[in-house]
C-alpha cells in the first residue's frame, strides 16, 4: 500500500510521516504481549523486585509448566467444543447459503432477513431461554450443549458469509448441472462446495476465534469438567487464596490465546483474500 | 415429424407478463433462431423449453411427448450458455464427462465419447486444463463439447457467441453452422444479433415484448416483414422508414410523394394503393434498394432516378453509405464508392420500389396490396 502512494518512496520526510505513526501504533499494541511474555518466564522474586520491561535475569519455564498443569484439561475441553461447533456451523452455513442463492423458494429472502437479525442479538438476551432449552433437552452442563449454543449462534454469521459468496457464483452453473442430470446434493457437493475454499477459510477463522474466545456461554452453560479454557483462566486469575503468581497467570493467559494467534498467523492472509474474493468464472 | 412444439406458452412473474402466448413448431433436424432485443424473453423461453423454469400456462412438446412435467435431465436436451458455465473445479475432460458420469455411462464408452468430441472440436490438447486456463473461444468449444457428449435430441444455445470478440464470433458462427450440417440435430439458438439469426437459422422467430412478431425463413423475414418492428430489427444498416402521402401517379398507378430541400418527386408503387389514396403511410425501403444510377435499369418498372442532397458519406469498403433527407427523415442509400457525391451537394440516386413495403403509420402493421398488372 505504502509503496503505491506516489512520492512516499522518494521523499524521506514523507516516509517518516507514514512510518513513525505506524511503528508507534505497532509498539503500543505489542507492548502488553511483550510484558506478558517477559513476565511469564521470570521468577516471582524477580517480578516483585523488578521492572515490567526488563529482560528476565534467570529464564524459567516453570510458570508455563504450572499453567499447563492447571489448565491443560480445559485446553482440551475447549478443543472438544470448538472443533465440532466450527465444523457444524460452517457446514450448515454453506448449505444454507446454497439453498438461499441457488435453490430459492417462496419466502427465502424473508427467511434470510430474519436470519440476519440473529447477527445482532446480544448474548445476554438469550442466556435464560437457552438455559431452559438446554435443560429440557437434557444437555445442561454438557459439552454437547455448549456446541449446540455455539452452532446456533454462529449460523447467522456463517450463512451470511456463504450466501454473499454464492450470490456471485453464476446461476448458469447450476442450470448446466441440472441439465447434465445432477440433483440437489450432487450439485452442492460436486460443483458448489469445491468452489468454496476461500469462504470456508473465512468461516472457519471467524467461528474458531469467536467460539474459542467465548467466555459468557462457557461460564453459564458448562459445569466443572466441561469448562472451556477461558473460564478456567478466569478462575485461575481470580483466586483469592494464596499468593498471586503473576508469572503463572501470564503463561496461562498466553496459553489461552495461543490457538487463535496460531490460526490468525497461519490463515490470516486467506481471511482477507476470502472476504474480498471475486466472482467465480465458469 | 415436429421435433419441438411450443403451444401457447405464457410466463408471468407476478404482474409482469414476460411471454404472452408463444406458438412455434419446427421439424427434426432444423435450426431455429430466436432473435429479439434484450429483455424480450428469449432466455426465459429457452429455459422453459429446457425445463429450468416452468411456464405459467401452455405446453412444450419434444418429439411427440409433452414434457411439461419432466425435469431438465429427462428431456433429452443439452444446453450451451452465454457464460459457458463450465464447472471451474473440473478440467475439460471432466466437464465433458460430468453428464455421462451422472447417467452412469460405462467408463469405456465415456472414453470413446471424449475422444470423438475432442477430435471433432479440436480440443484434444486442452483436455487436462481447467476452464480458467482457457481462452474465450476455447471455453466456448468446451461448452459445446459438453453439450454434444450426450447426443441429445434437442440442442439449446443461449447467446453462445456474445462474449467473443467480433472476429472469433464470425468463425465460431461458421463452425456451428457446419456442425449442424454434419450432425443434423435440432437446434434452438437464441441471439440478439440479427446477422447470427439470418446466417444460422433455417427458421427465424423474431420476438418482441413477449410475442412472436414473425416466424418464417430468413428470406421471408428479410423480404416480407410482417411489421415495422421486424423490418427495422433485421438488416444492417436498417431499413429506411419514410412517412409519405399516397398520390396518383402518371401511369394510372399509385405513388408516394417525396419531398426534400431540392424539390419533390413521386415514387411509383407496384401495388394497388387505392384504399390509401390521399392518406399517409410509411414507406419501407432498404438502403440497398437506393443506389447510384445504373442507366440501363432506369426503364424497368418501379425503378427511377432522382437527385437528392448528400448530407454524409460513410465508406464501408465495398459500398459507401450516403445519407440524405427525405420528408424530414434521414434516409440511407448504399452506393458504389466511386459514385458517392460530396456532402453539401446533391447526387442522383436510383430508387428500386419492387421490394419496397408499406406500413400503417399508427400501428406499424404491414399494409398489403394487390400487385397492379403491368401497364
Ligand atoms: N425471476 C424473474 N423475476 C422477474 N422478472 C424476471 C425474472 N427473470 C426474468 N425476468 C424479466 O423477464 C424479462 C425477459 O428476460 P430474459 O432473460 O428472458 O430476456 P432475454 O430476451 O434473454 O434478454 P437478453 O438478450 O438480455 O439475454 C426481463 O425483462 C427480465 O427482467
Ligand atoms: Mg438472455
Amino acid at each position: 500500500m505504502v509503496e503505491s502512494m506516489p512520492g512516499v518512496k522518494q521523499r524521506p520526510l514523507m516516509r517518516a510521516v507514514v512510518y513513525v505513526p505506524l511503528i508507534l501504533t505497532a509498539i503500543y499494541f505489542l507492548l502488553p504481549l511483550i510484558v506478558m511474555l517477559l513476565t511469564s518466564v521470570k521468577t516471582m522474586d524477580e517480578i516483585r523486585a523488578g521492572n515490567l520491561l526488563s529482560l528476565p535475569a534467570t529464564l524459567t519455564f516453570e510458570p508455563w509448566a504450572k499453567a499447563w498443569d492447571k489448565m491443560g484439561g480445559t485446553f482440551t475441553n475447549s478443543f472438544m467444543i470448538v472443533v465440532p461447533a466450527v465444523a457444524i456451523s460452517t457446514a450448515v452455513g454453506a448449505f444454507n447459503g446454497f439453498v438461499l442463492t441457488k435453490w430459492r423458494f417462496r419466502g427465502s429472502e424473508l427467511l434470510f432477513g430474519m436470519l440476519l437479525v440473529g447477527c445482532f442479538i446480544p448474548f445476554q438476551v438469550i442466556l435464560l431461554p437457552m438455559a431452559r432449552t438446554l435443560g429440557l433437552l437434557g444437555l445442561a452442563g454438557t459439552t454437547g450443549g455448549l456446541i449446540l449454543v455455539h452452532v446456533i449462534y454462529g449460523l447467522a454469521f456463517t450463512t451470511l458469509f456463504f450466501r454473499n459468496f454464492y450470490v456471485a457464483v453464476p446461476d448458469e452453473l447450476v442450470k448446466a448441472a441440472r441439465i447434465d442430470g445432477a440433483g440437489f446434493f450432487t450439485i452442492f457437493w460436486r460443483i458448489i462446495l469445491p468452489l468454496s475454499g476461500p469462504i470456508i477459510v473465512v468461516s472457519v477463522i471467524w467461528q474458531f476465534t469467536q467460539i474459542w474466545n467465548d467466555f459468557l456461554f462457557g461460564v453459564v452453560y458448562s459445569s466443572g469438567e466441561t469448562q472451556p479454557i477461558t473460564v478456567a483462566l478466569n478462575n485461575l486469575v481470580n483466586t483469592s487464596t494464596g499468593v498471586k503468581e503473576y508469572n503463572v497467570d501470564m503463561a496461562a493467559a498466553l496459553l489461552a490465546a495461543l490457538p487463535t494467534l496460531v490460526v490468525y498467523i497461519l490463515a490470516g492472509k486467506h481471511f482477507v483474500a476470502g472476504l474480498t474474493a471475486g466472482a467465480v468464472k465458469g | 415429424m415436429s421435433a419441438l412444439t411450443i403451444r401457447n406458452v405464457k410466463k408471468s412473474f407476478g404482474n409482469t407478463h414476460i411471454l404472452k402466448g408463444i406458438n412455434l413448431s419446427i421439424e427434426a433436424g432444423r435450426f431455429l433462431t430466436l432473435v429479439g432485443p434484450s429483455g424480450c424473453g428469449k432466455s426465459t423461453l429457452l429455459n422453459i423449453i429446457a425445463g429450468l423454469e416452468s411456464p405459467s400456462s401452455g405446453e412444450i412438446l419434444i418429439g411427440d411427448r409433452n414434457v411439461n412435467q419432466l425435469s431438465p435431465k429427462d428431456r433429452d436436451i443439452a444446453m450451451v450458455f452465454q457464460s459457458y458455465a463450465l464447472y471451474p473445479n473440473m478440467n475439460v475432460r471432466k466437464n465433458i464427462l460430468f453428464g455421462l458420469e451422472i447417467r452412469k455411462v460405462p467408463k469405456a464408452e465415456q472414453a470413446a465419447i471424449v475422444d470423438r468430441i475432442a477430435r471433432m472440436l479440436q480440443i484434444e490438447n486442452l483436455l487436462d486444463r481447467k476452464p480458467a486456463q482457457l481462452s474465450g473461444g476455447q471455453r466456448q468449444r468446451v461448452a459445446m463439447g459438453r453439450a454434444l457428449a450426450r447426443d441429445p435430441k434437442l440442442f439449446l444455445f443461449d447467446e453462445p457467441l456474445s462474449n467473443l470478440d467480433a472476429k472469433l464470433r464470425v468463425s465460431m458462427r461458421a463452425e456451428i453452422k457446419q456442425l449442424h450440417q454434419r450432425l443434423k440435430t435440432t437446434i434452438v439458438y437464441v441471439t440478439h444479433d440479427q446477422i447470427e439469426a439470418m446466417t444460422l437459422g433455417d427458421y427465424i422467430a423474431v420476438l418482441n415484448n413477449g410475442e412472436v412478431q414473425q416466424f418464417g425463413t430468413p428470406d421471408a423475414i428479410y423480404n416480407d416483414p410482417a411489421n415495422r418492428f421486424v423490418a427495422d430489427f433485421i438488416g444492417s444498416p436498417p431499413m429506411n422508414f419514410i412517412p409519405c402521402e399516397v398520390v396518383g401517379s402518371s401511369s394510372q398507378g399509385f405513388g408516394v410523394k417525396m419531398t426534400h430541400e431540392g424539390g419533390d418527386f413521386v415514387l411509383e408503387a407496384s401495388g394497388d394503393l387505392k384504399p390509401w389514396l390521399g392518406k399517409h403511410v410509411v414507406l419501407g425501403i432498404r438502403p440497398e434498394q437506393i443506389t447510384h444510377v445504373v442507366t440501363s435499369r432506369l426503364d424497368e418498372r418501379g425503378v427511377s432516378g432522382h437527385a437528392c442532397p448528400v448530407h454524409l458519406c460513410e465508406p464501408t469498403g465495398p459500398d459507401t453509405l450516403v445519407t440524405t433527407s427525405i420528408n424530414q427523415t434521414k434516409v440511407l442509400a448504399r452506393v458504389r464508392p466511386d459514385t458517392a457525391g460530396t456532402p453539401g451537394q446533391s447526387m442522383d440516386l436510383m430508387f428500386d420500389m419492387n421490394k419496397a413495403v408499406f406500413f400503417d403509420p399508427t400501428t406499424g402493421e404491414r399494409l398489403r396490396f394487390q400487385l397492379l398488372k403491368a401497364a
